[in-house]
């Protein structure tokens, strides 16, 4: 019989796990439709994945899209309401391009928003639940964060036609000799441009990585006060996530996301066993703000397509393989199916041995034996 | 027993070159070298796992976590953008991504420019730049043969001497990119494996800085 684990380890199992685990900490269900009017996407292409939308018109002449995104149909919902902080989740299917197969693809989504007045709390709640959803996925995940404040206030004074996305890019990238190259292409002084590569070059636990940046920065830099700031508020953060079976909170000030979209604390979860992230979500007031909202947010998504690289294949496809033959009466292979399902054990019935079958044991009925 | 690193190396003369950079740096495989039909190369002591593969395809062994780090050109990685890190130029196989064409090639600037090359992501976006409109030509090999045989005006592609042009009446005209090997890592593997990706970073630092 498979174990309590592979069951858990399922894309079923982790759906229901993360539900359960979102709802205990008081997020409802957000259940939306298939599709939202194109604009919504035209308008806002920098903040999807891939910005490839499969579009229809609708009866009423409408341009439609299959949902590639979930958080913008969230956003767009949200009511601001002073002093309330609104937590959501969902599990929805989106459409878009496969970053790998470049090929549109049904992706499962997880994820929960926090939207609303939120306090340093609700961050801490959001990264919390973000490091105890790897837990429930994988024994073994990695929970890497960062926040956007450093990279902003480094990057803020480019030449004017610089291209900001490429000096991102190279950053995400962990790729120091083009973060340098850029730097010096688009005017950021050499001193600053080494403090860019030092800060977004190092990896590591929060409590020995985020003294030795902080000890980094020199006090007589103009960005010093906004670069502190950053780090202090991702110290106070990441201070409250640690702790998590399994899960290993580390800093990596390389990770960045669109800045016209995103601000703050940003994260990204790996769990053992795949090779991308199944875990993305930051703070992004600034698509609030985009979209006429007062309200902060933030949030993540959980990637479950990937989920399934996790599941481990058992060593039997069943454990009884029942061969009854052509006159064996169909009442006796009904009641020798049930016995054995009442056991416990997983039967198929066949006329013959199928080639590539794996089964524990074989039981052969016919009409003579009776049973 | 700690997992080993599994490192994809390029088949060919580069490849050999890269692996002789990380046997200096203290992870050795004496074995890859040698003149025999296996495709996986083991040593234990040091932790690592070498497998030739083709150039082109490093990147996605790396990046579909086959491989944890691997070796790569820039031209690659500029062509296909995998989702990689790039960790370290390593200086070797150094050469360029130009655009090349006949000697006496003149851009007739009212016409559709007719490229012929292996990159035609980099080559749309290296004339999107200039605003210029292109017709590209994808071959996978031979590229100087087309703006002699009048399939195309120009060629962008790899030049490392550019013997192979002037020996055919091409000259390479403008420099798109300098191109070199680079190490990249599995974003994933980066977060489970980063001590021993770490030290085979340092150890590879180590043996670029000593060349400079």
């Amino acid at each position: 019989m498979e174990s309590d684990n592979a069951i858990r380890r399922g894309e079923e199992g982790i759906l229901s796990r993360l539900r359960e685990l979102y709802r205990m900490y008081g997020y409802a269900c957000f259940k939306m439709s298939k599709f939202e009017e194109y604009d919504l996407y035209g308008q806002n292409k920098e903040f999807l994945v891939s910005d490839s939308v499969i579009t229809f018109t609708d009866t009423n002449g409408k341009l439609m899209a299959l949902k590639p995104d979930v958080t913008l149909s969230i956003v767009k919902n949200t009511v601001d309401v002073p002093g309330l902080v609104q937590r959501l989740y969902y599990n929805e299917n989106v459409y878009r391009i496969s970053d790998r197969t470049h090929q549109y693809k049904e992706i499962l989504q997880a994820g929960l928003e926090c939207i609303g007045d939120l306090g340093a709390y609700n961050l801490c709640e959001v990264l919390r639940l973000a490091a105890r959803s790897l837990a429930v996925i994988a024994e073994e995940s990695v929970l890497t964060v960062s926040h956007l404040g450093v990279i902003s206030a480094l990057t803020a004074d480019l030449k004017p036609g610089a291209d900001r996305m490429a000096l991102l890019r190279c950053i995400q990238g962990k790729n120091p000799h083009g973060v340098r190259e850029l730097c010096t292409q688009y005017g950021v002084p050499e001193g600053e441009a080494g403090l860019l590569v030092a800060l977004t070059s190092a990896y590591g636990e929060a409590e020995t990585v985020l003294p030795a940046l902080r000890a980094a920065v020199p006090a007589d830099l103009p960005q010093a006060a906004s670069l502190t700031a950053a780090l202090g508020e991702l110290e106070a953060t990441v201070a409250l996530c640690g702790g998590i079976p399994g899960v290993r909170v580390c800093v990596d000030l390389s990770l960045t996301g669109d800045m016209n979209y995103y601000n703050g604390l940003i994260f990204r979860g790996y769990v053992k066993g795949i090779p991308a992230s199944v875990l993305s979500g930051g703070q992004y007031d600034r698509l609030m703000a985009k979209m006429g909202k007062r309200s902060r947010a933030v949030g993540f998504a959980v990637y479950l397509d990937l989920l399934e690289r996790l599941e481990k294949e058992g060593d039997f496809d069943v454990d009884v393989l029942l061969i009854s033959e052509p006159d064996t009466p169909a009442s006796l292979v009904a009641d020798r199916v049930e016995a054995l399902v009442e056991q416990g054990l997983r039967v198929a019935v066949q006329s013959s041995v199928p080639e590539r079958l794996r089964y524990r044991r074989v039981e052969t009925l016919t009409g003579k034996e009776g049973g | 027993m700690a997992e080993l690193l599994q490192i994809a190396l390029p088949k060919g003369r580069l490849g050999e070159k890269v692996y002789r950079m990380f046997a200096a740096a203290g992870f050795e495989c004496p074995e890859a070298l040698e003149d025999t039909r296996k495709l996986i190369f083991e040593n234990p002591a040091a932790g690592v796992c070498y497998f030739w593969v083709k150039p082109s395809d490093v990147a996605i062994y790396v990046e579909r976590g086959a491989a944890d780090i691997g070796v790569v050109g820039k031209d690659v990685l500029m062509e296909y953008r995998p989702e990689v890190f790039e960790l370290l130029d390593l200086k070797t196989g150094v050469c360029r991504l130009a655009v090349a064409g006949k000697k006496d090639f003149r851009d007739y600037t009212g016409h559709t420019l007719r490229v012929a090359t292996k990159f035609p992501n980099i080559t749309m976006e290296y004339y999107r730049q200039k605003c210029r409109d292109i017709d590209i030509i994808k071959l996978n090999g031979s590229i100087e043969l087309a703006p002699i045989l009048g399939l195309s005006d120009v060629i962008l592609d790899i030049v490392e001497t550019g013997k192979t042009l002037y020996e055919n009446n091409l000259e390479p005209f403008e420099t798109v990119a300098p191109v070199s090997a680079r190490l990249v890592a599995n974003c994933a593997a980066y977060q489970f494996k980063y001590q021993a990706i770490s030290r085979v970073l340092s150890g590879l630092r180590e043996q670029v800085e000593a060349v400079k």
